[in-house]
């Protein structure tokens, strides 16, 4: 076991941890003003990877350069994810607003068990391959490896979770997201319309999965209908280590997530590589409930 | 001359238990009107049908003319009304300037709102000391004042304060009623519900008590004043 397995890994855990921060950014921030697990995030991704895949694909069969094609196909795959989204908030979640907590978490594995099965309906149950757009020969770095590819998706990740802080904290927009997030009638009051406010974070949250559902296809160079599962659970467990409804704390915890698991990789068989997100997910739940990143508001009066 | 604000038969009911039965009062412009009554007597369920966080079972609420029984609350700012929530409901995880900028939500001018919102720092100078600090951490005082002046950014013709005074020191309240006093005599409309009778109807011009969910009285703040009744009930002898 040496430093340079070490410093592989922990390259490894932070390209596969920034795709886990995207996705958990999505749990984070519906979290955020609902206080709902939206179960379905995952299958989000999926949709994401899955419809990326196939636009990807028929562009490129009909000439276009294969960049310009992924570009394209990420953006609807964006466009995609954000319709579903909105839709599943609106059409489950919504009606479900005052109910019990308990009757939104349900539904919500209901609705990832239904998008799955709309996968299978429209893109089939076979493992599809993604194609190598951007390049995976390894580049060595002293005695680390690291593709194009994985460079691409670190960059890309960081890139959006700064937008998404620019968005959230410095927008119009954004303060009224925290506003909404924080008392719903009072920002009524103020003149918001908390239901596009709820829809617009079910976009941008979806919208920043179907990214990471591209990242995760592009990386292993496949996608398939039940992809979301795994992915979605991992990526909750980061949102909750970082303390959930707090986007500092998707981010942080994604992070973390990926490092412990690819550093956990050099003491165990890879086979048990998805272990370490649950042993984590437990340990957090039993020490520290609320989160790495607590609630750091004092509040008086 | 119709009034501004008017509400007919209003009837209020939190399942099956009514709150608000069949009350009648109304709102001229330029007016400053009081709402008062004991813990519990429908003041604030009152509020909450006009603003629309419940919907009334009963009743007529008429603003300017049109019928707003039952609009949603975001789209009442956008007729010129605004609410100052029971318990100031400022936005605790927000700065001060932040909250402020909410209240302007609405409305696209932005140099004036940042005239406007400069206007209030020279209003309330402790805002200003506080401009980037969470709301959550002003004192009661403090996060009324900003509750008022977020509410004031919103340009309302009429304004509705849900019990202003609740929780504070008797100097921050007079503090508070200073800044009514200024709104109002700026000419912006105002419906003020307090359990402080005394403050409120000195600074009123009409004043209506609610009883149990019933309209006991009404008339000049004045004579409500000197009401014996009144004085018995509410003032203290």
């Amino acid at each position: 076991m040496s430093i340079d397995v070490l410093l592989q890994q922990i390259v490894n855990g932070l390209v596969v941890g920034s795709v886990y921060a995207l996705v958990a950014l999505g749990y984070t921030m519906v979290y955020g003003i609902l206080q709902l697990i939206n179960f379905a995030h995952g299958e989000i991704v999926m949709i994401g990877a899955l419809a990326a895949l196939f636009v990807t694909n028929a562009l490129i069969a009909v000439g276009v350069p294969p960049a310009l094609a992924l570009v394209i196909a990420i953006l609807a795959a964006m466009i995609i994810c954000a319709i579903v989204g909105v839709s599943v908030e609106r059409i489950a979640y919504r009606p479900l607003r005052t109910a019990p907590r308990l009757a939104p978490l349900i539904t919500a594995i209901g609705v990832s068990i239904f998008l799955q099965q709309i996968a299978i309906l429209v893109f089939g149950r076979n493992y599809f391959t993604f194609p190598e757009i951007i390049p995976k020969t390894p580049m060595q770095f002293g005695a680390v490896i690291v593709t194009p590819n994985e460079i691409v998706i670190f960059v890309t990740s960081l890139l959006l979770m700064a937008g998404l802080l620019f968005l959230v904290n410095k927008t119009k927009i954004g303060t009224a997201m925290r506003a909404t997030a924080e008392d719903q009638k009072v920002a009524g009051l103020m003149g918001i319309d908390i239901n596009k406010i709820i829809a617009f974070t079910f976009a941008i949250g979806s919208g920043l999965g179907a990214v990471a559902g591209v990242m995760v296809a592009s990386n292993y160079g496949q996608a398939h209908y039940f992809m979301g599962f795994m992915l979605g659970l991992k990526a909750f467990t980061a949102a909750v280590m970082g303390g959930i409804g707090n986007l500092w704390g998707a981010m942080v915890g994604g992070l973390i997530l990926g490092l412990v698991e690819n550093v956990g990789l050099m003491f165990v068989r890879g086979d048990y590589k998805d272990i370490f997100a649950f042993v984590v997910l437990v340990l957090v739940l039993i020490f520290r409930p609320q989160g790495l990143i607590g609630e750091k508001v004092a509040e008086r009066a | 001359m119709t009034a501004m604000l008017e509400v007919k038969q209003l009837e209020v009911a939190y399942g099956g238990i009514k709150a608000i039965k069949k009350i009648d009062f109304y709102v001229n412009e330029g007016e400053l009107v009081t709402l008062i009554g004991a813990n519990g007597a429908g003041k604030s369920s009152t509020l909450r049908a006009l603003s629309g966080l419940v919907k009334p079972v009963g009743g007529t609420v008429s603003y300017r003319g049109q019928d707003i029984t039952g609009v949603e609350s975001h789209e009442l700012v956008g007729l010129g009304i605004a609410l100052c929530p029971e318990g100031r409901g400022v936005f605790k995880r927000l700065d001060v300037h932040e909250n402020l900028l909410m209240g302007a939500f609405a409305r696209k001018d932005t140099a004036q709102i940042m005239s406007e919102v400069d206007e209030i720092y020279t209003l309330i100078p402790r805002l200003k000391e506080r401009t980037k600090q969470m709301a959550g951490t002003l004192s009661g005082g403090e996060q009324q004042m900003l509750a008022i002046g977020r509410a004031m950014l919103a340009q309302p013709k009429l304004l509705m304060l849900d019990e202003p005074s609740m929780g504070l020191a008797p100097l921050m309240v007079e503090k508070i009623f200073e800044i009514i006093r200024l709104i109002a005599k700026r000419g912006t409309t105002i419906l003020l519900i307090e359990q402080n009778a005394q403050l409120a109807l000195e600074n009123a011009h009409r004043g209506y008590v609610l009883e149990s969910g019933e309209m006991k009285m009404q008339g000049e703040a004045k004579s409500l004043l000197a009401d014996p009744r009144v004085k018995e009930a509410y003032l203290g002898g």
